[in-house]
């Protein structure tokens, strides 16, 4: 069995400066994703857009953890794992709109977000696609012979995938330096986790493979940030892969128009009433080391980076269609 | 007659099937309660309950596979491939297995089941999303693939594969769902491996299938209006086996043949009509051949882009005149210019 860990955010362990950053990244996202959605209803973005509000804190405490030349791949969920990992707001903002100056030049769009110079190597329309690339930049790393790790997210519908099994087993065979990451959110679209496999909890499919595997409340940045970095400092020793399976939920449907007919209203308040932005904030100011207007000042300050980004991916030009053979192939 | 959208047609061949034949079963990824991802099962679930409205695992190489097993074993299973592009994953259970296994075994097993799946572009859903694959799976001897235009051919066309006792790829257009169209009140199928002259012409033949084959119409309309024109619109309906005679008697008569599909130009469906009328018709024709198809380019997301990339009627309409020898400027965008 992985082991279930307790969240550890107490409120002596918050250092201020600390907080204050996860919080903010935390709230970059989730505007990030409150204006795609109105962006997407109002018919400016097109396409696919699947958001992660609610999951913010896996990514924010998985990323904190990480340096700049780290690695992550990610999902069709991906714009929060971008967005933590370092990407420009604006830059990704362009992409949605099918922009020349987004990440892959309106080219790929939501599913495809790529930062691959800040080692974000991309999210995917495939699920559980992500999880061999992220071995095979683990195999890189081991022949390359650096200290990097390889981050791979993933989704708990995932797990169930071939993919997921060969890339564990190729990664524990080889002890390679790579964190696997499940976000197990309850649901792989409108089927529940427990209802789509055998195995109690998705970790167990780690520790099937050998590796250090823990349960971690997704909800906490701190507990994800803490048991992240118990993981990764095991797999920079060379002690080989681990696997973090963090309980979080999607407060939206999986995509614009899924309307939930599989899970009851209580349950989405329960666990928005465990939102880990405002028990963050709670947290900080039960403490007393931030007031509830700091607070509102770090999210004001988010709200308007968001505008700011939305302005300047609207006022730059939209793809050249004469180019539209350009990057098939390489020179 | 009534009036239904080609959804309800595909949801109504489906449920007529499994309440005619116990053993029809459908299998997929949120098939179940939801309904399907582009709600075609709306309804069986409540109506059919879970043994046979089975929502499984994410999992594309256990559904085709478990679909076979299924099918070896005194079942008839309908597997549900959420998109096209996703049967990368199963493509060894589709090409390896289930076509091949009856041949492989000297005829011991029949292979009764059907692989639902959806393809097509033109919502910006980019390159993982938006794939027309038919021409990769009629590669293969012993599968055949159905792809209907109209609600009419997708509710007589699925009836008839379920009734099949081989493996049928079902691929629908993720742009047709809300298309409506006429339906008989009464009972009836549509035969597999027969294409449909969905208007009669005599000045050149059109072939194409699936949307392909809805844009056919909207350019022979115009090049009607605009030009006195007669195209003859043939909608394959069935990728393989294909009904050559149809196109060939088309062709005898018209001349001239302009192939229009969704997939990528390379190695194509059109390329596969246009090699068979140059065997089979050659002296029959006027002009050459000329494909009308996606370019070589993965697609695009962003509208502009993607535009870009599939074909439109504009493109039919230009071809379809340079097939009768109007000089016209070909447009790049075409990318048709080696047949000149
Ligand atoms: C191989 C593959 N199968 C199916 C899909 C369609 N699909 C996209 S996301 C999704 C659910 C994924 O669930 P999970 O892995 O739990 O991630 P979540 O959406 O919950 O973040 C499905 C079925 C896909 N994109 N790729
Ligand atoms: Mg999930």
């Amino acid at each position: 069995m992985a082991t279930v860990m307790k969240g550890r955010g107490e409120i002596a362990r918050l250092d201020r400066e600390v907080a204050e950053g996860f919080l903010r990244t935390m709230m970059l996202i989730r505007h990030f994703e409150e204006r795609s959605l109105e962006l997407f209803t109002k018919g400016e973005l097109i396409g696919m857009c699947h958001v992660s509000v609610g999951q913010e804190a896996v990514a924010v405490g998985v990323c904190s953890e990480l340096r700049g030349d780290d690695y992550v791949a990610s999902t069709h969920r991906g714009h929060g794992h971008s967005i933590a990992k370092g990407a420009d707001i604006g830059k990704m903002f362009a992409e949605l709109l099918g922009r020349e100056a987004g990440y892959c030049k309106g080219r790929g769009g939501s599913m495809h977000m790529a930062d691959v110079g800040a080692g974000f190597l991309g999210c995917n329309g495939i699920v559980g696609a992500g999880i061999p690339i992220a071995v095979g930049a683990g195999l890189s790393i081991k022949l390359r012979k650096t200290d990097q790790i390889s981050v791979v997210f993933f989704g708990d519908g995932a797990t169930n995938i071939g993919a997921f099994h060969e890339a564990l087993n190729m990664a524990s065979a080889f002890n390679l330096p790579v964190l696997f990451v499940c976000e197990d959110n309850m649901y792989a679209l409108s089927t529940k986790t427990g209802d789509m496999s055998g195995a109690k909890c998705n970790a167990d499919k780690g520790t099937a493979y050998c590796m250090r595997s823990r349960v971690i409340d997704g909800m906490d940045v701190y507990a994800v940030r803490d048991a992240t970095r118990e993981l990764i400092s095991a797999i920079r020793a060379g002690e080989g892969p681990a696997f973090l399976d963090c309980k979080t939920y999607r407060y939206y449907g999986h995509s614009k128009s899924d309307t939930r007919p599989y899970r009851t209203k209580e349950e989405e308040a329960e666990w928005r009433s465990r939102d880990c932005i405002t028990t963050l904030a709670d947290k900080l100011t039960a403490a007393k080391l931030a007031t509830a207007e700091e607070i509102e000042a770090v999210e004001a300050d988010a709200a308007r980076q968001i505008e700011e980004s939305i302005e300047w991916a609207r006022q730059s030009p939209f793809t050249n269609p004469e180019e539209v053979s350009k990057y098939v192939f390489a020179e | 007659m009534r009036e239904i959208t080609y959804r309800q047609a595909i949801t109504e061949a489906m449920d007529e099937e499994m309440a005619r034949d116990e053993r029809v079963i459908l299998m997929g990824e949120d098939v179940g309660l939801f309904g399907g991802a582009m709600a075609c099962s709306k309804g069986l679930y409540e109506k059919y309950g879970p043994e046979r409205v089975i929502d499984t695992p994410l999992a594309e190489t256990a559904i085709i596979g478990g679909a076979l097993g299924c099918a070896l074993t005194g079942m008839r299973p309908i597997a549900e491939i959420m998109f096209i592009d996703f049967t990368g994953i199963c493509f060894d259970q589709i090409v390896n297995q289930a076509a091949k296994v009856r041949y492989m075994l000297g005829g011991q097993v029949e292979v009764p089941m059907v692989i639902r799946t959806q393809g097509g572009a033109g919502r910006s859903y980019a390159a993982q999303h938006s794939q027309s694959w038919e021409s990769l799976f009629a590669h293969f001897p012993g599968l055949k693939i159905v792809m209907p235009a109209t609600p009419y051919d997708a509710k007589g066309l699925l009836k008839s594969a379920i009734r099949e006792n081989n493996p049928v790829m079902y691929i629908e257009h993720k742009a047709l769902y809300n298309n409506k169209g006429n339906v008989p009140d009464e009972e009836y199928l549509v035969p597999i491996g027969k294409a449909d002259i969905k208007r009669e012409g005599e000045d050149v033949t059109v072939v194409a299938h699936s949307r392909t084959a809805l844009m056919a119409l909207e350019a022979a309309e115009r090049l009607e209006v605009e030009s006195g024109i007669d195209v003859e619109v043939i909608d394959l309906r069935t990728i393989s086996p294909m009904d050559e005679e149809t196109i060939y008697e088309s062709v005898r008569k018209t001349g001239r043949l302009v192939c229009f599909e969704e997939g990528h130009r390379n190695v194509g469906i059109a390329s596969e009509v246009s090699a068979r009328v140059t065997e089979n018709c050659f002296d029959y024709l006027d002009a050459p051949i000329m494909r009308v198809a996606a370019k070589d380019v993965p697609i695009p997301c962003a509208t502009e882009l993607e535009r870009e990339v599939i074909p439109n009627p504009d493109w039919l309409v230009t071809a379809v005149r340079k097939v009768l020898g109007e000089r016209e400027k070909v447009p790049a965008a075409v990318g048709y210019t080696s047949c000149v």
